[in-house]
C-alpha cells in the first residue's frame, strides 16, 4: 500500500493534482474547514462550498461540518454548484500507475461539485487504491452505473501555443486527501 | 497537381508562426511520447489495438446492432445512418422539437466530417464549439489544422485579435488571461444550453457505453448541463467488449499528447439524472459515412484502426511544413489524406497525396498498426487507374523502362551536361528546371558509368561470388560508391559480379502509382539477378534493396500476379544492404579492420528505407566505430532528408526546407563528416552542403570502410 501511494503521489503532482494522506476522518474534516477558511469562503455567489454526498459523511461528520463551517451547503443544486469556489465530494478508486481518481458518476450531485466550482477536493479511503485502471474497472463496471467519471489532475489546456494552462473548463486545483481510516466507497 | 495546391502549400511554407509552433511542437512531442511510453511494450498494446479494431471492422453491422440493443436497455436512443444529411436532419429536427436554441458541443470530428454546425445554424440554432481550440477557430470561421490541437497554427496574437474582434474588445495576448477569459464567456453558454453534443472515442457494444476523453472538462460540462445529449460516433468507434477500451486507453493519451492519461475520461452508459432529476434525453447516433464500403475493401479496411491520436501527423516532416489546411476542412495529415479520399471523395485527395514522401515515420508509431504510407501508394495507384497517367510521366517510364534507351540517354546527357557541370556538380539549370537546383546542387552525371568501369576492375578469384545491384544513382552518379563495394566484398574473399541487364528497381514508378511499370521493372531484375549463381545480392543503396526484398513482391500482389511471386521471394532471401552484409562479414571473421586507426568524429544519417524498413541503423554505427570514427550523433538523426526520390523533383519547394532542417543538425552535431548508406541521401545532402558553403564532407558508408579493411 506504501509504494502504490508513493507511485499515485509522483504521478498525480506530476499532472499538478495536490495528493496529501491523513490517518482520520477527522483529521480530513479540519482539513477541508482549514481549506475553507483560507479561501475565504462565505455564502455569496462565486464564494460558496458544497459537498456532495458519500459514506464519508455518514456518522458524525455532516454535524460536525454544518457547525465547524455554516457556509458549507450539502444541497447541491445547479446554482449552488455554480456559484461554490469550492466543491468536495468523495471518490471511489484510486489508480496508482496514473494518478487518477474513479469515481460512480451517475449522480449528478457527484458531477457538479466536480466540474463547476474552481477547486475540487477529492476524499478517498486509502485502502481503495489499486495498481492499474483495469484492476478498478472490474469492480466498477458500467453494468452497475450510467457515468463512470476518471479523473487525473485539474482541467488543462495547451490549445494556445501548445502552453500549458491549468485550470480551462473544469477546476482549477484537485487536492486529493486520502484518508486511511476510511474504508467504503461512495456506495 | 493544380495551381491552387500548389499555391496553399506555398502559403503555408511561407507562414513562419506555422512552421515555427508545428516545428517545435514536433520536436517537443518525440520527447514526450517516448518519456510517456517508458515501461510499456508499444509493440504489444498496438498489437492489442489492432486485433480490436480489425475484429470489430470485420463485423461492424452487427455491433452496431448489439450497440443499439444494449444502449436502448438503459434508455438511450440509438438512431443508425449512412447518409450525413440523414444526421442532420436528425439533430435540427430534435431540437425544434425541444425547442432547443443554444446548443454546446465538445470536439467531435465526426460534427465536423458531415458540416453540422453550419446546418444548424442555418436552421436557427446557435451552436457553440466549447473545445478551446476549436471556439477559436469557430470565432475565427476557420477550419481546424490538426486533429488535436485544432488551432495549433494561431499564435497568442492571432487569437486575441478573434477575442477582440469577435467576443469583447480589451483582451491582452497572454495565455493565461485568454484561457481565463475564454473559461468565463463559455461558462454561461454551459448553463444556458439546452442541447449538448459530443462525439466519442469509443462506442462498446457488450454494454452500450460511450467513452469520451477530454483535457479540458468541456465535455464533463457538455453531458451534465443540458437536458439533452447527443453524441455523433464514427461507427469505427465501436468495439465489442469493454475489455476492448483498455489498450485504447492506454495508446491514446500517450500517442496524441505524451500524456499517461487525459485529465478526464467519462464512460457514459443509458439515462443519467438531469440536474432537475429528469432522466436526460440521450440520442447516439451511429454514423456510417462509407465506413462499411471501407470495411469491405481488403486494403483500406485497416484504416478503421486509426484512433485518432495525430501521431502521424507529429512525426511527419512535410506535414511540420505545411500544416493542416493544405489537406482539406476535416481530416488532416497522413491518415486525414486516406479518410478524405473516403468520407469525401477519391478526387480530393488527388493532391494532397503527393505531400507524401514514403518516410514511413507514422508507419513505426501509428498505434493503430495502419500502414499509412502503403495505403497513399495504393491511392496514388488508383488514382493512375482511375485517370491515366500524365502524358509526360508515361514518356519518363518508357525511357526508364528501356534499358538501352534509358542508358544511351544518360550518357549522351554526361556530354551534353558540360555547360552545367562544374567539380561533379550541376549548381544551375535554366528555365523551368531552375528549381531543381535553387536549393542545392545535382550531381552530374559521371563520364564512365559502373556497369562499364566494373569490367576494368581486377578482381581476385573468390570461392563465394555475390550480385551487385547499383541501383541508377550509383551507377551513372556515384560509380565510385560500386567500386567501393567490390573492394570491401572482395576482401572478405567474395568475388562481385554484375548481371548487365539489371535495370531501375521500380521504386520512381510504383512511388507514383503506376504499378505495371514497376512489375515490369520487377521481372527483368528478378531474371537478370537470378541468372547467376550467387550467394548474395547487395544493393549500396536502401530503397534498391527494399525493391528486392519487398516490393518486386508487393507489386506482383497488388496486380494479381501471383505466378511471379515465388522467384521474386528467391530473390528477396539473397537480398541484402550493404552494411547488414558487411556487418555480417565482420562478426564470421571474414572482414578485420585495420589497427589503432583515429579516424576523428563522423555524424551519421538513417536513411528513412535503411532504418524503418531494413531495421539496420546499428550495423553501419559499429562499423564505422571499429574502423576508427568517433560517432557524434546528431539530433533526428533518422529524419528525412527531403529527397524522397523523385520526390525533390516534383515538390523541390517542401524538399528544400527539409534539407535545409537536416543540415542544420548536421552542422550541430559538430563533425566534419556525415556518413549514409543511401546514394540519394548523399545526392541531397551533399548538394546541399554545396549550396549552403559549409565545409563538410558527404559519403556513403562503403566509401569510408573500402580502405579502413584489412
Amino acid at each position: 500500500m506504501e509504494t502504490l501511494f508513493e507511485t499515485f503521489k509522483a504521478r498525480a503532482e506530476a499532472v499538478s493534482a495536490e495528493v496529501h494522506r491523513l490517518a482520520t476522518q477527522r483529521e480530513a474534516f479540519d482539513f477541508v474547514i482549514n481549506l475553507l477558511q483560507e479561501q475565504g469562503v462565505e455564502d455569496v455567489p462565486g464564494r460558496g462550498a458544497i459537498w456532495a454526498d458519500g459514506t464519508i459523511l455518514k456518522g458524525f461528520g455532516k454535524k460536525y461540518l454544518a457547525n465547524e463551517a455554516p457556509c458549507l451547503s450539502f444541497e447541491i443544486t445547479r446554482q449552488a454548484a455554480a456559484d461554490a469556489k469550492v466543491g468536495i465530494s468523495q471518490a471511489d478508486w484510486a489508480v496508482a500507475a496514473t494518478g487518477t481518481l474513479v469515481v460512480d458518476a451517475a449522480q449528478v450531485e457527484q458531477r457538479l461539485v466536480s466540474t463547476l466550482p474552481s477547486i475540487h477536493v477529492a476524499l478517498v479511503g486509502t485502502s481503495r487504491l489499486r495498481a492499474d485502471l483495469p484492476t478498478v474497472l472490474k469492480q466498477l463496471h458500467p453494468s452497475q452505473t450510467g457515468y463512470i467519471s476518471l479523473i487525473t489532475g485539474p482541467s488543462r489546456t495547451a490549445d494556445i501555443e501548445r502552453v500549458l494552462t491549468i485550470g480551462v473548463h473544469g477546476p482549477e486545483r484537485l487536492i486529493i486527501v486520502f484518508v486511511d481510516e476510511l474504508e467504503r466507497g461512495n456506495a | 497537381m493544380k495551381s491552387a495546391f500548389r499555391e496553399s502549400v506555398n502559403v503555408a511554407l511561407n507562414n513562419a508562426n506555422l512552421t515555427g509552433a508545428l516545428g517545435r511542437f514536433s520536436e517537443a512531442y518525440r520527447i514526450g511520447r517516448a518519456k510517456a511510453y517508458e515501461g510499456i511494450d508499444f509493440e504489444a498494446v498496438r498489437a492489442q489495438i489492432r486485433d480490436v479494431k480489425s475484429a470489430a471492422a470485420c463485423h461492424l453491422d452487427e455491433l452496431a446492432e448489439t450497440f443499439k440493443r444494449n444502449a436502448e436497455a438503459r434508455g438511450a436512443k440509438v438512431f443508425r445512418s449512412s447518409d450525413p444529411l440523414q444526421v442532420k436532419e436528425y439533430i435540427l429536427a430534435l431540437a425544434k422539437e425541444h425547442g432547443v436554441k443554444l446548443v454546446v458541443k465538445s470536439k467531435s470530428m465526426a460534427s465536423e466530417e458531415i458540416h453540422l454546425n453550419a446546418h444548424l445554424q442555418a436552421g436557427g440554432v446557435e451552436v457553440e464549439e466549447t473545445d478551446l481550440g476549436e471556439w477559436i477557430i469557430q470565432l475565427a470561421h476557420q477550419t481546424p489544422s490538426h486533429m488535436v490541437m485544432p488551432a495549433i497554427h494561431m499564435t497568442k496574437e492571432e487569437v486575441t485579435e478573434v477575442f477582440n474582434n469577435e467576443v469583447e474588445p480589451g483582451q491582452v495576448p497572454d495565455i493565461a488571461k485568454l484561457v481565463k477569459f475564454a473559461r468565463g464567456k463559455l461558462r454561461a453558454k454551459f448553463l444556458n444550453a439546452d442541447m449538448g453534443i459530443t462525439g466519442a472515442n469509443i462506442a462498446v457494444a457488450e454494454t452500450g457505453s460511450l467513452v469520451i476523453i477530454t483535457n479540458e472538462g468541456n465535455a464533463r460540462l457538455v453531458t451534465t448541463l443540458p437536458k439533452i445529449h447527443v453524441a455523433i460516433v464514427g461507427i469505427e468507434k465501436l468495439v465489442e467488449a469493454f475489455d476492448d477500451v483498455q489498450p485504447i486507453l492506454t495508446a491514446l493519451p500517450r500517442s496524441a499528447t505524451g500524456q499517461l492519461l487525459t485529465s478526464y475520461v467519462s464512460i457514459i452508459t443509458g439515462q443519467v439524472p438531469n440536474t432537475d432529476g429528469s432522466p436526460k434525453e440521450l440520442h447516439i447516433i451511429l454514423m456510417d459515412n462509407k465506413r462499411s464500403e471501407m470495411a469491405r475493401d481488403p486494403k483500406f479496411k485497416q484504416a478503421l484502426q486509426c484512433i485518432r491520436c495525430a501521431s502521424c501527423l507529429n512525426v511527419c516532416p512535410v506535414f511540420r511544413l505545411v500544416g493542416g489546411h493544405v489537406f482539406g476542412k476535416t481530416y488532416t495529415g497522413g491518415i486525414g489524406t486516406i479518410l478524405t479520399a473516403w468520407f469525401d471523395e477519391l478526387k480530393k485527395a488527388e493532391d494532397i497525396q503527393s505531400l507524401c514522401i514514403q518516410c514511413g515515420n507514422c508507419k513505426v508509431v501509428c498505434p493503430g498498426m495502419i500502414d499509412i504510407p502503403e495505403l497513399i501508394l495504393e491511392l496514388r495507384r488508383r488514382l493512375a487507374v482511375e485517370q491515366g497517367q500524365g502524358v509526360v510521366q508515361k514518356a519518363i517510364f518508357a525511357v526508364v523502362n528501356n534499358r538501352r534507351v534509358f542508358h544511351a540517354m544518360l550518357r549522351t546527357a554526361s556530354i551534353t551536361q558540360k555547360p552545367f557541370a562544374k567539380d561533379g556538380f550541376i549548381r544551375h539549370l535554366p528555365f523551368f528546371l531552375s528549381d531543381l537546383t535553387e536549393f542545392r546542387s545535382l550531381p552530374a552525371i559521371a563520364p564512365v558509368p559502373f556497369r562499364d568501369l566494373f569490367k576494368e576492375i581486377q578482381q581476385p578469384k573468390g570461392k563465394e561470388k555475390a550480385a551487385f545491384y547499383s541501383g541508377c544513382l550509383i551507377d551513372f552518379s556515384y560509380p565510385e560508391m560500386g567500386k567501393a563495394v567490390v573492394e570491401v566484398l572482395n576482401k572478405a574473399g567474395i568475388e562481385v559480379v554484375f548481371p548487365d541487364k539489371q535495370t531501375c528497381c521500380g521504386a520512381p514508378a510504383r512511388y507514383s502509382g503506376a504499378y505495371e511499370v514497376a512489375a515490369q521493372n520487377a521481372q527483368d531484375n528478378i531474371e537478370a539477378l537470378l541468372a547467376e549463381d550467387v550467394k548474395y545480392v547487395v544493393s549500396a543503396c536502401p530503397t534498391c534493396t527494399v525493391a528486392l526484398k519487398q516490393e518486386f513482391a508487393a507489386t506482383f500482389e497488388s496486380l494479381g500476379m501471383t505466378g511471379r511471386l515465388e522467384d521474386a521471394k528467391k530473390l528477396a532471401a539473397k537480398a541484402m544492404d550493404f552494411s547488414t552484409l558487411v556487418k555480417q562479414l565482420v562478426d564470421e571473421g571474414r572482414l578485420s579492420f585495420k589497427e589503432g586507426q583515429d579516424l576523428g568524429k563522423v555524424t551519421y544519417h538513417d536513411s528513412c528505407h535503411l532504418k524503418r524498413t531494413l531495421n539496420a541503423s546499428e550495423a553501419p554505427r559499429e562499423l564505422l566505430g571499429k574502423a576508427g570514427y568517433e560517432i557524434s550523433e546528431m539530433s533526428e538523426c533518422d529524419m528525412c532528408c527531403g529527397m524522397g526520390g523523385s520526390y525533390s523533383l516534383k515538390l523541390p519547394e517542401i524538399s528544400a526546407p527539409i534539407l535545409a532542417r537536416k543540415l542544420v543538425n548536421i552542422k550541430a552535431a559538430d563533425a566534419p563528416l556525415a556518413a549514409m548508406d543511401c546514394p540519394g541521401c548523399v545526392m541531397q545532402i551533399r548538394g546541399g552542403f554545396d549550396k549552403d558553403g559549409a565545409k563538410i564532407a558527404v559519403e556513403h558508408t562503403a566509401r569510408l570502410l573500402a580502405d579502413r579493411l584489412q
